[in-house]
């Protein structure tokens, strides 16, 4: 039980990461049909942009105070991240809409190995470690002296996915904005008829995913306090996992599927074998594509004709 | 009368002895011209060169059968896909190469063939995507217009579009292309697949709209005899070229007009 509720909360924090980087996927997914392979390694680069922004915060303006440091690095990653997210879909996407479809899905991965390489030859090929933001925690109850521990971190981690989500949640589903995305979505052509400058409203869809990547950046880099050039590609097809599982296209099919993929991964860590954790992750996602392809929230088209 | 208006009725009695038609009362141009348009899907050619005029205050139909490239004249006015060839005005603008959602903010707005309703929105959003190009300033007052219009919208406004039959869609359709308040609205088959009762109402609707609203109407139809009774004008439209243009009236009486398209008569109008 004591081992059950632990792993539960180390799940649930992982899985807010993949679930805000899932975003990124479904969103993109929803909108122009196409798997933004490149979308982990943005979240990687959004790492070390956080990286970048905390440690000229810390050690050059002297900022001591954890809340504003953590505030700025969050705000500052997010609009760095999300002007590469624009950049890219400008550069490597748009210009080949109406292409054939496996074009842009070449170029998505041509700009994934071209942000690790990028990343690497800027940075450096070694773990960049960074000083811990936030220590200590709560210890929610002790048995056999197994304490399951709770930390601020975590609390944190939690926290702000549920701020940022429900903040999502409401742009996507109440603003003029959400609604033309949504129309873009179903039909895009429609949505021009009636005024919807498309290309704008999926430039926005891509500098939304990459700030929602940043977000999930900022808070595995204050989790893990280390990030690598390479650390784009796993937690991205994890991510990528969790939209097909939660359903490709639905955006709470993400949130949900990033959860339940975090879970797998610390669960079968704690009671099978933590080499096989991303066995266990990517065996979801063949058996998802394989018994349900439309995904947990996805929606089979049985749409009146 | 001054020198200047002695010059304007000179002008207009040259053009017309040249055999031109008089301008309508109170239009300089018509609304919505269209000139030599040719568009092409891939190497094939849908349109070869089609003039039409529409005139502010007008119901104009375009008449032909499956195939013949009515819808495609519909959406190359909005710019998708754009003419080859020719040139298509607006309001005395050139709209041949203007990107389609700014067409759409300039006072056009079209119900398109298969209705395209946004299939997981409510009625209610459907009709806010109408309205996004006012920022949802009339959104209310126009609501209410469109609901009297089409009680069955009003009926179902919170309901998902996709779940609707076919008619309560087209029904939707045409009011979502209201909320944008158009000067010229483009109907692209509105009485397809419905009941006759239906069809009705949308026509009788689409009649009220240019009656009480002056709104300028271009319909396309296969159901030719109600269109035509209904328009003002009429042209008809024959494998990407215009073959015949007149009255709504003229057309309905004529002789090669009724073969081809009013055989049957309005006893089962075609595509019933």
């Amino acid at each position: 039980m004591d081992v059950f509720v632990q792993q539960l909360i180390n799940g649930l924090t992982l899985g807010s990461i993949y679930g805000l980087i899932a975003i990124g996927y479904t969103m993109v997914f929803g909108i122009i049909g196409m798997v933004n392979f490149a979308h982990g390694d943005v979240f990687m680069l959004s790492c070390f942009i956080a990286l970048i922004a905390f440690l000229i915060l810390t050690t050059w303006l002297g900022i001591s105070s954890v809340a504003l440091a953590f505030l700025v690095v969050l705000v500052v990653a997010m609009l760095l991240t999300a002007l590469w997210g624009w950049a890219i879909e400008r550069v490597a996407y748009r210009p080949l809409r109406g292409s054939f479809r496996l074009a842009p899905l070449i170029s998505a991965i041509g700009v994934s190995i071209f942000l690790s390489n990028f990343v690497q030859v800027v940075q450096g090929a070694r773990n960049k470690p960074t000083p811990p933001l936030l220590s200590g925690g709560i210890t929610l109850f002790e048995r056999d002296g197994y304490a399951v521990f709770l930390s601020y971190k975590q609390c944190l981690i939690m926290a702000v996915t549920a701020v940022l989500l429900t903040g999502f949640w409401y742009l996507v589903q109440k603003t003029p904005f959400g609604r033309a995305q949504r129309a873009c979505e179903q039909d895009r052509k429609m949505a021009a008829l009636l005024g919807i400058d498309v290309d704008r409203t999926i430039s926005l869809t891509f500098v939304l995913g990459a700030a929602l990547a940043a977000v999930a950046g900022v808070l595995y880099l204050m989790y893990y306090g280390v990030v690598s050039f390479s650390d784009g590609f796993v937690p991205g097809v994890k991510a990528f996992t969790a939209a097909v599982l939660g359903g490709i296209g639905s955006l709470p099919g993400a949130v949900l599927g990033g959860l339940i993929i975090g879970l797998i991964e610390t669960f079968w860590s704690a009671y099978f074998s933590i080499e096989y954790k991303d066995v266990a992750a990517f065996s979801i996602l063949a058996i998802t594509l394989i018994f349900m392809p439309s995904g947990i929230l996805g929606r089979p088209e049985v749409e009146k004709v | 009368m001054s020198v200047a208006g002695i010059n304007v009725l000179v002008e207009e009695t040259r053009a017309l002895q040249a055999g031109e038609k008089p301008p309508q009362a109170g239009t300089k141009a018509p609304l919505l011209a269209v000139r030599g348009v040719s568009t092409y899907y891939g190497s094939v050619a849908a349109l070869k060169g089609v003039d039409l005029d529409v005139a502010e205050g007008e119901i104009v139909t375009l008449i032909g059968a499956n195939g013949a490239g009515k819808s495609t004249l519909m959406m190359t006015i909005f710019g998708a896909p754009q003419a080859r060839s020719g040139s298509i005005t607006y309001d005395g603008a050139d709209i041949t190469r203007r990107p389609t959602h700014e067409i759409a903010r300039l006072g056009l707005a079209q119900s398109p063939e298969g209705r395209r309703v946004f299939p997981r929105m409510t009625v209610h959003e459907n009709l806010q995507m109408g309205a996004s190009l006012h920022g949802g300033r009339h959104f209310a007052e126009d609501l209410d217009k469109v609901c009297v219009l089409f009680p069955r919208v009003k009926e179902r406004l919170h309901q998902r579009a996709g779940t609707m039959s076919g008619g309560e869609q087209q029904m939707l359709a045409i009011a979502r292309a209201l909320m944008s308040r158009p000067r010229l609205l483009l109907l692209d088959e509105p009485s397809l697949g419905l009941a006759p009762l239906v069809v009705k109402g949308i026509f009788d609707a689409i009649r009220r709209l240019n009656r009480e609203d002056g709104m300028t109407i271009f319909l396309v139809e296969q159901n030719a005899y109600h269109a035509l009774k209904l328009a003002h004008r009429g042209y008809v439209l024959v494998n990407g070229r215009v073959t015949m243009s007149g009255s709504g009236r003229q057309l309905l009486d004529d002789p090669a007009v009724k073969a081809a398209y009013l055989e049957g008569g309005h006893a089962a109008p075609a595509g019933a």
